[in-house]
């Protein structure tokens, strides 16, 4: 019997008083963005922030909580945007996303820094005693995707130590049940045949970091076949596909041609389209991709939007949040329903 | 197939010195002077006395101020620098029904924009600029051009609630521009402006972007010049299919790379009119005549003088408006005397040089 469960891949869009008092502190140009050394003023706001987010998912009933990465103005170039070893260039596209980053150019040795593990340390203090902690990270492959790098010299050595950094960071990290690591470039521009072993490998390596569930989490693209297989390779929880953008067809029949982890992660909720779903259909959903697996059954199954949420403005970003957490009741009530009558 | 691109003559000047005319003129925005942002903080602010009369007259002057501003620039045609406006598809999404606001949106850092959602199908009401171009035209005494953003962009940045796919809402949009266009004709426009930034982050789009403008000519008459401006991107990605495109004039942002994709439109076939950028809408400092001048006969190299038109790179608004002005008069300047040049015989047309000969 599956345990749905109902959480997000974070990177939450900031509460609309903090984006008008950030700009006033920061400033609205590329100097302006966050280099890991902000002031106290700065500081006070990110961590009301951080309490207002957490507050939400607690209210909306959600099965893990994340931090909600307020402070990531680089989206998932965040952890090598704020690095002393790393310088940042101009301003570049963030996928296919009218969304723009500042490049990370990796000029010198990544050792880990814990400007993760310190949010999710502040994040800890907001939690009620049956809360779960979800921490998230850009996996290796996505992050060494979105950088320059100008120091290591060649794309496997940089991968390499990309894999190591991110490492670092996870052992630092206070006690979680779930760690995502976001992988879109894994789907989007798929590693190719020189890199595919590696990048598994790296997954593996940060996932080894950890106790915690790990869950690697795709989404804008299904799976390229190859390098699907070589994921399977890596000792995680799970894989999370996105049933909203990519073609599901080709996500299925990855997982039903080389099978999957014994966890899912399914992105059925539309992150980047204000339209909010209702609780039953997205329960549907659920549904319905289990009986497109025939030959798995899951231990558990996380209920997710298919991708970040700061494309959307707050008010449906929060209307999300809730119908993840209903859906998920609805089909864990299904799932009881079914068992009993079995 | 491009429209009708001889209908430019109707704008050279009366009495123009030279044989050669390169059809001068802008984007569209322009930075608002000090005074109306601080008038828009008084309006937006409850607390104050400043209402809708009060707004609408520092609007009106505002518009006056820049649409002479432009004209002291010498510009063949004029813009009102988009004035009454803050931002290019929230100001006609307040206008369309079928979009809703939400809330603030990020683009990035800090910079965030109210994307708004299409919850049903969309449609006309009132007209959304026909006030606007009547009050620039009875302040101009050039003829102004309308810069109207385009149903991709309108449809591609915004939250599709509605539609099954972002094409079919771009084709509706597109026939409502096309009822605005023909609102304006009827005003008395003759220079309309289609703003599709949209295409160059989806430049695979370009189909869909040929068919709107299919639906947004429909029906207007030749003389009515259809300019397409699209900006930073990889116009190899949508070069040469722009060459079937229902337009007369395609502008382009080449001068922020240093005009490094000018090889891209220079293989003799560019088929509309040509509207390059020579000046940077992105650095404060103004380029010199003779920089300029260099940089109009980049666009020599992919047409002759009659198909050439001379604009800044993009909208002005985020320069100092200093910098904005001393950019529109050097262009000017570096238009007249390029014109003077292609008189005297003293300039090199690659364009014209480099054409095949015709067969006998």
């Amino acid at each position: 019997m599956t345990d749905v469960v109902a959480t997000t891949p974070g990177l939450y869009p900031l509460p609309d008083w903090a984006k008008g008092e950030l700009s006033d502190l920061k400033g609205h140009q590329k100097h302006d963005l966050i280099d890991g050394a902000e002031g106290a003023a700065v500081t006070d706001v990110y961590d009301d922030v951080r309490a207002e987010v957490v507050a939400d998912q607690r209210e909306a009933g959600l099965g893990r909580i994340v931090e909600g990465q307020g402070r990531w103005d680089d989206m998932l170039a965040h952890p090598l945007t704020v690095h002393d070893s790393v310088e940042t260039g101009g301003i570049v596209r963030y996928y296919d996303n009218n969304n723009f980053y500042r490049d990370p150019r990796v000029v010198d040795d990544l050792a880990a820094s814990g400007d993760v593990a310190a949010e999710l340390t502040a994040a800890t203090a907001h939690l009620g005693d049956d809360d779960a902690l979800q921490a998230v990270l850009p996996g290796p492959y996505t992050l060494a995707d979105l950088a320059t790098d100008e120091h290591y010299g060649d794309e496997a050595a940089f991968l390499d130590a990309v894999g190591e950094f991110l490492a670092g960071e996870v052992e630092a990290f206070p006690a979680h049940e779930t760690l995502f690591l976001l992988e879109p470039s894994f789907v989007t521009n798929a590693p190719d045949d020189d890199l595919n072993e590696l990048a598994s490998e790296t997954i593996d390596r940060v996932a080894g970091a950890t106790d915690a569930d790990v869950v690697v989490q795709t989404y804008w693209a299904a799976f390229e076949e190859k390098a699907y297989a070589h994921l399977m390779d890596a000792d995680v929880d799970a894989v999370g596909f996105d049933f909203v953008a990519a073609d599901r067809e080709a996500n299925l029949e990855c997982v039903n041609e080389l099978g999957t982890k014994d966890d899912i992660a399914l992105g059925l909720v539309d992150g980047q389209n204000t339209l909010v779903e209702q609780p039953e259909t997205v329960a549907e959903r659920v549904d319905w991709v289990d009986d497109q697996i025939p030959a798995q059954e899951f231990d558990t199954t996380y209920v997710t939007p298919n991708t970040e949420t700061f494309y959307l403005p707050v008010n449906k970003h929060k209307a999300k949040l809730s119908v993840l957490a209903e859906a998920a009741g609805i089909a864990n009530a299904d799932v009881a329903e079914t068992e009993v009558e079995a | 197939m491009s429209r009708n691109p001889g209908n430019r003559e109707q704008f050279r000047p009366e009495g123009h010195e030279t044989d050669h005319f390169l059809l001068t003129t802008v984007v569209g925005s322009y930075p608002k002077p000090k005074w109306l942002n601080r008038a828009r903080d008084r309006f937006e602010d409850d607390d104050h006395q400043f209402g809708d009369a009060e707004w609408a007259e520092a609007t009106d002057d505002a518009c006056r101020v820049i649409t002479h501003e432009h004209e002291r620039a010498g510009l063949d045609t004029v813009v009102d620098g988009e004035m009454r406006r803050e931002e290019m598809v929230e100001f006609f999404a307040e206008r369309i029904d079928g979009y809703e606001f939400n809330g603030p949106v990020k683009v990035w850092g800090h910079n965030y924009f109210d994307k708004p959602s299409v919850v049903e199908d969309v449609a006309y009401d009132e007209p959304w600029l026909v006030d606007e171009f009547a009050f620039v035209d009875d302040v101009a005494t050039r003829p102004v051009k309308v810069p109207i953003t385009g149903p991709y962009t309108l449809a591609n940045w915004a939250f599709n609630e509605s539609y099954p796919d972002d094409e079919a809402l771009a084709y509706d949009l597109a026939d409502l521009v096309n009822e605005e266009i023909e609102k304006l004709v009827e005003a008395g426009a003759r220079y309309i402006q289609i703003d599709e930034p949209a295409l160059a982050t989806t430049p695979d789009d370009h189909a869909i972007v040929g068919e709107c403008l299919e639906r947004i000519v429909a029906d207007i008459p030749d003389e009515v010049r259809i300019g397409l401006h699209v900006c930073y991107g990889d116009y190899s990605r949508v070069y040469p299919e722009i060459n079937d495109y229902p337009i007369d004039e395609f502008d382009v942002e080449l001068c922020n790379d240093d005009y490094e994709q000018i090889e891209t439109f220079a293989d003799g076939e560019f088929a509309p009119d040509l509207a390059l950028g020579v000046v940077d809408a992105h650095v404060a400092e103004v380029e010199s005549v003779e920089e300029i001048k260099a940089n109009i006969e980049q666009g020599l190299k992919v047409v002759p003088p009659e198909k050439l038109t001379v604009s800044p790179d993009c909208g002005l608004k985020l320069l100092p408006r200093e910098a904005a002005y001393g950019k529109m008069e050097n262009l000017v300047q570096a238009a007249r005397e390029v014109e003077q040049e292609l008189d005297a015989g003293t300039i090199d047309v690659p364009a014209v040089g480099d054409v095949a000969p015709a067969d006998d």
